[in-house]
């Protein structure tokens, strides 16, 4: 690691983390992306704006979330201490919330009066809609059609918030087409609508834009964990799908050079050349897909392949950029934990602390005994429950071959 | 390769009549019928051909064109199997220009000097890849320049005037004017809105304009031709190919090259019916 790097410069001004980024789109967004960038920077050298977002963190979301020590899976494991980030706690149920909250107050600035978004689980097309639907903004939930049949409770909670989902057919039918169809409704209607990205990637400024909504996450974190402990933690861990929930946890610990940090990807059914996982970084290889560089699920030829999770936030063939260049740069490393792993965990963290964590976090929480054993009974580990399980019931009931 | 398109444009331009360019996915519905097509589109019309090359995520695509590249992919499709269509076009054609379009990432995947390299070596004259914009197509650039291979950049409605300079800066071939804010294939631009579009463009470059996006029947491509130095057709060839893609190969080829004779004669005859011959 290159400690004279300077983490919080990036991304440069034309988006990359090192090579990983940048703005892949046609030539029709690019006045759209360029003017988005323009409107961020005005929004974020305003004081209004940031004291607008932290009223709505307060009293509409309910920040901030707690930091708990979870004693009795410290005990469990015998080793480092284990506290968990409480973002299943915020309104919606999900780390998602902060961003949308940010992205349509910017909306609303430009004066964008249609706000578009893709979902696969769902959990970004409800914090979505919610917010959407505080603000009396038309919503366009763009979903495919074999995740509208999987994720049935939260397409009808979208509908109940008054968004529209719309069934995606094309190609495979899933979180990617979903926002190749919400690029293409971007495209279509460009002087009114605003295309509310649920994760830390796409074109600039997105990843950035998503990384700084979230950060609240890890600034809460790390004042937490100071008071709590009067040091910093050894390793902050969460699951990486596209990474959001991640990159808010990370990124106010990024300069702190002692603090690891530490993603864990879904392997699904195990990352070999079956390709039946969601790891990009561990399992997949650079390149260019929905408006930015990074890390892929692909073939040789460069086309972009399916992957699969037991958790369908995780299940994306791509990884936020930064993600990409922290791997790159070793800053922060990147674990893995199976579909089996992860349902092991889901219920570990039910019985011995009361908690239903959602399958994403669930994967982190399937990496965090190792880490703690790794790091001994002096360490001190925080790990991200950025959403909760009520979601997955019916996944893992149907996994554990329980019928309901 | 720029030759060949200059040479091209140069002669329309003493014929006075646009050109028709003819889009059609490589390896759709197969190789050996997308090759049989290819070989025949200069005597059906087609001035200059762009060869799509098949991706999985076609972002700026509207479904005619999203279809044909999972059928070109399930036939076996890839970049590859393109510039081997391409190279084996060349050898049964020597003037007519051919232009590669897709994606950057199966380009990213084979590499920018090895793509360079392939499509010199196919007899390829440049590249559209619509997710590439002038910020990001350096290293193709840098690839292209040593094989004179034409990097054709695209403008569209929300092109404006400091916009467009970067647009052009690097530019090559031809201007392609994607004349609607859309996708391929679904909305049409008004004759009028295309007519002021290709008036600005032409004060900003010298370049050959070429109108795309929506193009489907032979009005709109006569209307197109009067003004425009190109008309581009695809989504109305490969839905040709959609119709029956698993009817006997020569059906298929010809249900594609009636409608290019078609499109063809609608360009052919715009200025004569306007009188304008020069």
């Amino acid at each position: 690691m290159d400690a004279r790097r300077n983490w919080q410069d990036l991304p440069d001004s034309e988006g990359r983390f090192g090579a990983y980024g940048g703005r892949f789109v046609a030539e029709t967004l690019m006045p759209l992306v360029l003017d988005l960038e323009r409107a961020y920077r005005e929004a974020q050298a305003d004081p209004g704006f940031a004291a607008t977002m932290a009223d709505f963190w307060t009293h509409y979301i309910g920040r901030p979330s707690p930091l708990y020590f979870a004693e009795r899976l410290t005990a469990h494991f015998g080793a480092a201490k284990i506290y968990f980030k409480r973002d299943e706690l915020n309104h919606t149920g999900a780390h998602k919330i902060n961003n949308c909250l940010g992205q349509i107050l910017l909306a609303q600035r430009m004066g964008k009066t249609r706000i578009i978004a893709e979902t696969g689980a769902g959990q970004h097309g409800v914090a979505t809609a919610t917010i959407c639907a505080r603000f009396g903004l038309p919503c366009v939930v763009f979903m495919g059609a074999t995740d509208i049949e999987r994720q049935k409770p939260n397409v009808f909670r979208m509908k109940l918030l008054g968004a529209e989902v719309r069934p995606v057919t094309s190609g495979a039918a899933t979180l990617k087409d979903a926002m190749n169809e919400a690029l293409r409704d971007w495209v279509t209607n460009v002087h009114d609508t605003f295309y509310c990205i649920g994760t830390a990637a796409g074109p600039h400024p997105y990843p950035e834009m998503v990384r700084d909504f979230q950060s609240i996450i890890g600034q809460e974190a790390r004042a937490q964990i100071l008071e709590r402990e009067g040091q910093l933690p050894d390793a902050v861990m969460a699951c990486i799908g596209g990474g959001s929930n991640a990159i808010g946890l990370f990124h106010p610990f990024i300069a702190d050079e002692s603090v690891r940090l530490i993603g864990v990807e879904a392997a699904g059914r195990g990352i070999d050349e079956r390709f039946e996982h969601s790891a990009a970084i561990n399992g997949g290889r650079p390149g260019v897909l929905h408006g930015n560089r990074t890390y892929l699920l692909q073939n040789e030829d460069g086309q972009i392949l399916e992957g699969h999770s037991i958790s369908a936030g995780l299940d994306y063939p791509g990884v936020g950029p930064e993600h990409s260049y922290l791997h790159e740069t070793g800053r922060a490393q990147y674990l893995s934990a199976t579909d089996e792993e992860a349902l092991a965990a889901f219920q570990l963290c039910a019985r011995l602390e009361g908690i239903l964590p959602a399958l994403e976090p669930a994967h982190a929480l399937a990496r965090v005994g190792d880490v703690a054993q790794e790091l001994g009974r002096d360490g001190l580990i925080v790990m991200n429950l950025c959403g909760r399980g009520d979601k997955d019931v019916f996944t893992v009931a149907d996994a554990l071959g329980v019928g309901l | 390769m720029t030759a060949r398109l200059s040479q091209r444009f140069a002669s329309l331009k003493r014929a006075n009549r646009a050109a028709l360019i003819t889009y059609i996915m490589a390896s759709d519905p197969d190789h050996e019928t997308c090759f049989e097509i290819l070989r025949a589109l200069p005597a059906a019309g087609a001035d200059i051909i762009e060869l799509g090359f098949p991706f999985t995520d076609p972002m700026a695509d509207g479904p005619s064109i999203q279809k044909a590249a999972l059928r070109a992919l399930k036939a076996d499709g890839s970049l590859k199997q393109t510039l081997e269509l391409a190279r084996r076009f060349r050898e049964t054609d020597e003037d007519t220009p051919l232009i590669l379009m897709g994606y950057a990432n199966p380009i990213e995947s084979m590499g920018y000097e090895a793509f360079a390299q392939a499509m010199h070596a196919s007899g390829a004259d440049g590249a559209i890849v619509v997710d590439l914009p002038p910020e990001e197509d350096a290293p193709l650039r840098a690839a292209f320049t040593p094989h004179d291979l034409s990097i054709i950049r695209l403008a569209t409605p929300t092109t404006d005037d400091k916009r467009l300079t970067k647009v052009l800066d690097g530019a090559a071939g031809f201007l392609y004017y994607v004349s609607v804010a859309g996708i391929t294939g679904v909305n049409a631009a008004s004759t009028h809105a295309i007519e002021s579009a290709v008036t600005r463009l032409k004060r900003a470059t010298t370049l050959p304009i070429a109108v795309g996006f929506g193009v489907r029947e032979p009005e709109a491509a006569t209307a197109i031709a009067k003004h425009a130095d190109a008309v581009v057709v695809g989504s109305a060839f490969v839905d040709e190919i959609a119709a029956n893609p698993n009817g006997a190969r020569e059906d298929v080829v010809e249900r594609v090259l009636r409608k290019v004779r078609l499109l063809s004669d609608a360009v052919r005859s715009a200025r004569e019916i306007e009188g304008t011959r020069a």
